[in-house]
């Protein structure tokens, strides 16, 4: 596989957590780079299965996707999806100022 | 009293007028204020809302009127969206998230007349093998040993659903099943669980954790009572495009139909190495009970059976990492106040989500990124084909399998917590079978050497729900299993 033995970077956990948009503490990064690494070394054992020729399988289901009628089912719930909201003005869904 | 009955029977003592829906709903409650401090399986209890539902129950049954679950109190993992009560996948990130819409599987059974009695436990987005991943509090197995006091874990990740039901705080309940989430709390807590087939409920309104594995499944004191709720939750729907437009069978007449010329199948692959040897007892014993009724026991080989774990553990939190990029402080759920867009998405996930959940969208992010996909993801994939092709080879051989649920029975809280992947070896028997979308049921088969209970795993072939529920019933009628747990209510209570 692309990665090595090697333990994961330290600059790589702070990347996937970019990535993933989650903060890191600094004190958490040690850590994570421990954990990732061992699933990672474990889930390594794959190497030993020849998947050559075998297609990968995105979905076991058995439903083959179906149209269905181009029609209006739902509608005129701003309240209900407004509900949750932990912000909001009027009929908008509220966050801090993107664009100067 | 809320032991004595199975949903079967309660369903018969309401029909009968011997009970009221009220009266059997408010002994629930009771259960739940007496057990519930103790054991930590609901999250959210709705006694107004049960009662009221209870008083419908009422007032149909007074007029003929009974559907399959009418005036019988069940309760609902708190994945299932239900509408106008809190829905929190145990993690802080949805706690404040009230669902204006109610989940197919949950709308399924209110049409059939039950009564919810609330919200379950759970680990965070159904993410763990024994619910102490809640950002509320672990749940705690009715269970313990015989020698000793310490608190057990009920397994996960539907451990509320699972202790509530063994202790009879519920009469039963829905679980889901990612990777082993309903089979395996199932075995630990002494109680039937199956995770039917990949698109045979509707995942409409279920919080999604990995959506090509995740199902949603009953839990129940006995077989007939798994099979009269799956009747319910089971069923096509247009909302979910992998839900599968199929009649749903009668399961209970399924229960029914003894083994008698059926061929089970042993999978060698599942001796694995280190396991106890009451559990290979018992399962042997399980093969005799079914020759006993007159089933043909074989031999059989599942060749990438340890390979499971490791491309389940690619697979899930790849998809986890893809579901879980909603959560973003924005439309619902938490938000950490932030001065820039950026830092808002960044501070509410940091603070919303616990360590297991951060550690799969973090792994799900690394095997989805550029430079690795192939080499995992695309791998994982392709592994899992030769998983679903053992699968399909070896029912062209045989009707069902049976194996063991778990490799141990129910460890203590804090066991197994120091090692992510010493955690993830609980689903080592589950996993294959999720990976491949077959259906699973959990029987409580015999007590260790401990006095916990051990269940036994019986697969099938894709929609064929119906030889599982027939194994399992035979399984049932022989193991004879009456053991309770040490922390119920008591008789007459």
């Amino acid at each position: 596989m692309a990665s090595s033995s090697s333990p994961l970077d330290p600059a790589v956990v702070r990347r996937i957590a970019r990535l993933a948009r989650i903060r890191l503490a600094d004190e958490d990064v040690a850590q994570l780079q421990t954990e990732l690494g061992s699933i990672i070394g474990w889930i390594e054992q794959l190497d030993e299965v020849d998947v050559s020729g075998v297609d990968p399988l995105a979905n076991i289901g058995a439903a083959s996707m179906t149209l269905r009628d181009d029609v209006v089912t739902d509608g005129d719930q701003v309240d209900a999806v407004l509900a949750n909201a932990p912000a909001r003005s009027g009929p908008f869904f509220t966050v801090p100022k993107v664009v100067e | 009293m809320t032991l004595e009955f199975t949903l079967a029977s309660a369903r018969d003592a309401l029909r009968s007028r011997r009970i009221s829906s009220r009266e059997l709903t408010q002994a629930h409650l009771a259960s739940i204020a007496a057990l519930d401090p103790k054991l930590h399986a609901f999250i959210t209890v709705t006694p107004d809302l049960a009662l009221a539902q209870a008083d419908a129950a009422d007032a149909a049954l007074g007029r003929g009127e009974a559907g399959p679950l009418t005036g019988l109190p069940v309760a609902i993992k708190d994945v299932f969206c239900t509408k106008g009560v809190k829905t929190t996948a145990a993690s802080k990130i949805l706690e404040p998230f009230v669902p204006p819409y109610e989940s197919t599987v949950t709308s399924n059974m209110l049409r059939d007349g039950a009564v919810f009695l609330g919200k379950l436990n759970l680990d965070e987005f159904a993410m763990g093998s024994a619910t102490t991943n809640s950002a509320f509090g672990a749940t705690i197995n009715p269970w313990q040993r015989q020698d000793s006091d310490v608190a057990l874990v009920p397994g996960g990740s539907s451990g509320g659903s699972a202790a509530a039901v063994a202790s009879g705080m519920a009469l039963a309940a829905t679980g889901t099943d990612t990777g082993g989430s309903i089979r395996q709390p199932a075995s630990y807590c002494g109680i039937v669980g199956i995770k039917p087939t990949y698109g045979r409920c509707s995942r409409y309104g279920i919080v999604a954790f990995a959506s090509s594995l995740d199902q949603a499944g009953p839990f129940g004191r006995t077989v007939e009572d798994t099979a009269i709720l799956l009747g319910s939750m089971a069923g096509h729907d247009p909302k979910d495009s992998t839900s599968v437009p199929r009649a749903v069978p009668d399961f209970v007449a399924a229960a029914k139909r003894g083994v008698k010329g059926l061929k089970i199948g042993v999978p060698r692959e599942y001796r694995a190495e280190g396991m106890p040897a009451e559990i290979e007892a018992l399962w042997a014993q399980g093969l005799d009970w079914l020759r006993q009724q007159g089933a043909e026991i074989v031999d059989v080989s599942l060749p990438h059976t340890k390979y499971g774990l490791a491309t389940y553990y690619i697979v899930a939190p790849a998809e986890a990492s893809s579901n879980l990029a909603r959560y973003d402080g924005v439309r619902y759920g938490l938000r950490v106040p932030a001065n820039d867009l950026k830092d808002l998405y960044e501070e509410t996930r940091a603070a919303g989500f616990g360590k297991e959940v951060r550690r799969r969208i973090l792994m799900g992010t690394y095997v989805l990124s550029a430079g690795y996909y192939d080499a995992y993801y695309l791998k994982a994939q392709k592994v899992r084909a030769l998983i679903l092709k053992d699968f399909t080879e070896v029912f062209t051989k045989v009707d069902a399998l049976l194996t063991p649920t778990a490799p141990s029975a129910a460890f203590a809280i804090g066991e197994n917590a120091d090692d992510p992947v010493k955690m993830y070896l609980n689903d080592i028997f589950t996993v294959p079978a999720s990976m491949a979308g077959v259906p699973g049921m959990s029987v409580p088969a015999g007590l260790d050497a401990h006095g916990l209970p051990l269940g036994l795993q019986v697969l099938g072939r894709h929609f064929d729900e119906e030889t599982v529920f027939a194994v399992g019933a035979a399984l049932e009628k022989a193991a004879g299993f009456t053991g309770l747990p040490q922390i119920r209510m008591g008789e007459g209570a």
